[in-house]
C-alpha cells in the first residue's frame, strides 16, 4: 500500500484517478482504518486529503456555509457562527462516537460511509445541505441525499471525492434539530435518528420543512407527507400525531440487534415530534 | 516495499522515523520509538487507551497513521510528569486509587489533561461525557472522576 498526502485538489484527482492504485480517500480516518484492520477494506493506496487546505476550512459564504471535507467535528462544534446557524447539524457531528473520534471524523466521511445510521447525514439532509465533489471530470455539486445509495454504497463515480459540505444560509425564523435514540447516554450507533429543519411566518405558523430519518432504511429518507403535517401549523399537537405518524409510516426499518423494525417505527415518530420541538422553538429565537 | 520518512515533534523533541504507509502511529510510538505509555485495547477507536493529542487535540492513535504525523506536534502520556514531578492529575489517580490494572490509565491521564486545557472547571457531567471514549472495566469510573475533579480544583487553585 503506498501513502499519498497531496496538497492541491488536482493532485488528488490525478492520483485517485489511478485506476490500477484501487486508492481510497483518507479523511479522519475512523471508518477506513478499523475496515482495514478488519480485513474488510485493502486499498492499493491512500490519498490522505488533510494536507489539501481548502478542505480543512470552514467559511461563510454569499450562499451560506462550506465546510471542507476535511474538517473534524470537533472544529465545527467550536465554531461559534456554524453552531449559532445551524445548530442541528453541529450537535448530530457532535454525536458521532467519542471526544477522541470527533478530533477526527468528518461530515464527508460520515457521509460517505454510507452507514444508514450515520448521525449526521439526516441532519444535513434536513438542512438541504449539498455536497461538492470533484473527479476527473471536472466539478460538481448534489443535495446529500442523492449520494448514499444502500448500505457502503455511494452514488461517487470512480475518482471522484467529496471536497466540501455546503449549508444554505440561515433564513430569518427557521431553526434545526437533530435527535437520536441509543439505549445508553453517549458512544453508541442509532437506533433511529430524526433531523429537522422548519421556517416560520411571523405569526409563528410553519411555512416550509424538511423532515428527514436514519437508521430506519437502507438510505437516509426524506420524508415529504412528515413536513406537509407540520406545514400550515403551529405544531399543535394535532399536527404533532400526524408528524409522528407520517414518520412511522414512511420508516422502512429491519429487525437488528439495535432493536425491532416495529421498535423503530414507533420511536422515529417519537424522535420527530421531540426534534420539531425543538427546531420549532429556535426558529423563534432567529426572529 | 520503501518505507516512508517522517519527521514530526514529539514531546516537544524534534522526531525522525521510518514506518509502513499502513502502519498506525500508537504502532510507531510503541514498536519504533519505545513509548509504551499509549496502549492497544479495541484497536478500533473505541477504547481510548492509545489516546494522544495532536495538535492539541485528543485523538485515538490507532485511528492514525504514522505517516501521517508529518509536521504535527504530538504528546503522549510520557510527556505529562516534569522529570520526578508527577503532574497533578497522576498524582491524584494515585490518592484516589483511579486504576487497578492500569491498561487503560494512560488514555485517560492524556484525555483528561485535554479536558483541563480545554475546560479547566468542568462539571462532572461534563467530566464524563469528556471521557465516554475511554472505557475502565476495572474502577467503575467513580473514583477516576473524583481524581479528575479533584485534580482540576487543585490546578484551578494553583494558577
Amino acid at each position: 500500500m503506498k501513502y499519498e498526502a497531496p496538497s492541491t485538489i488536482d493532485d488528488a484527482i490525478a492520483l485517485l484517478a489511478d485506476a490500477q492504485a484501487a486508492a481510497s480517500v483518507l479523511s479522519g480516518g475512523t471508518d477506513l482504518l478499523v475496515r482495514m484492520r478488519a480485513d474488510m477494506a485493502a486499498p492499493g493506496a491512500i490519498v490522505d486529503i488533510k494536507r489539501i487546505p481548502a478542505l480543512n476550512e470552514i467559511t461563510e459564504t454569499a450562499d451560506g456555509w462550506r465546510i471542507g471535507a476535511a474538517v473534524p467535528s470537533a472544529v465545527m462544534s467550536e465554531h461559534d457562527g456554524l453552531a449559532r446557524d445551524w445548530p442541528g447539524v453541529v450537535e448530530a457531528a457532535a454525536l458521532i462516537g467519542s471526544t477522541q473520534v470527533q478530533g477526527r471524523a468528518t461530515l464527508a466521511g460520515n457521509l460517505c460511509n454510507a452507514s444508514p445510521a450515520a448521525d449526521s447525514v439526516p441532519a444535513m439532509v434536513a438542512a438541504s445541505a449539498k455536497v461538492e465533489i470533484a473527479g476527473p471530470g471536472g466539478t460538481r455539486t448534489v443535495p446529500v441525499e442523492e449520494i448514499p445509495t444502500g448500505p457502503g454504497k455511494t452514488s461517487l463515480a470512480a475518482g471522484e471525492f467529496v471536497t466540501a459540505i455546503l449549508l444554505p444560509k440561515r433564513a430569518a425564523l427557521s431553526g434545526d434539530a437533530y435527535l437520536r435514540f441509543i439505549p445508553r447516554t453517549e458512544m453508541d450507533i442509532a437506533v433511529a435518528g430524526c433531523g429537522i429543519a422548519l421556517s416560520l411566518d411571523d405569526t409563528g405558523t410553519c411555512q416550509s420543512a424538511r423532515v428527514a430519518l436514519g437508521a430506519v432504511g437502507p438510505t437516509v429518507i426524506l420524508a415529504a407527507d412528515a413536513a406537509s403535517a407540520l406545514i400550515g401549523t403551529k405544531l399543535d399537537d394535532a399536527a404533532l400525531e400526524a408528524l409522528a405518524a407520517a414518520c412511522s409510516a414512511a420508516a422502512t426499518p429491519i429487525d437488528d440487534k439495535r432493536g425491532t423494525a416495529a421498535y423503530r417505527k414507533h420511536v422515529i415518530g417519537v424522535l420527530a415530534k421531540r426534534a420539531a420541538k425543538i427546531a420549532y422553538a429556535r426558529a423563534g429565537e432567529t426572529a | 516495499m520503501s518505507q516512508i520518512h517522517v519527521t514530526t515533534r514529539l514531546n516537544g523533541d524534534e522526531t525522525e522515523f521510518l514506518c509502513d504507509a499502513q502502519e498506525t502511529l500508537l504502532d510507531v510510538l510503541r514498536n519504533r520509538l519505545g513509548l509504551t505509555g499509549a496502549k492497544e485495547g479495541c484497536g478500533t477507536g473505541d477504547c481510548g487507551a492509545c489516546s494522544v493529542t495532536v495538535d492539541g487535540r485528543l485523538v485515538c492513535s490507532c485511528l492514525m497513521l504514522g505517516a501521517e504525523a508529518v509536521g504535527r506536534e504530538i504528546e503522549t502520556v510520557e510527556n505529562m510528569a516534569d522529570g520526578e514531578t508527577l503532574h497533578p492529575l497522576q498524582r491524584k489517580f494515585l490518592e484516589h486509587a483511579a486504576l487497578q490494572c492500569g491498561i487503560c490509565t494512560p488514555g485517560i491521564l492524556v484525555a483528561a489533561k485535554s479536558l483541563l486545557e480545554q475546560n479547566p472547571s468542568p462539571t462532572e457531567e461534563e467530566a464524563r461525557y469528556w471521557l465516554a471514549g475511554n472505557l475502565c472495566r476495572c474502577t467503575g469510573y467513580d473514583k477516576i472522576i473524583r481524581a479528575v475533579m479533584d485534580a482540576a480544583e487543585e490546578m484551578r487553585r494553583a494558577s
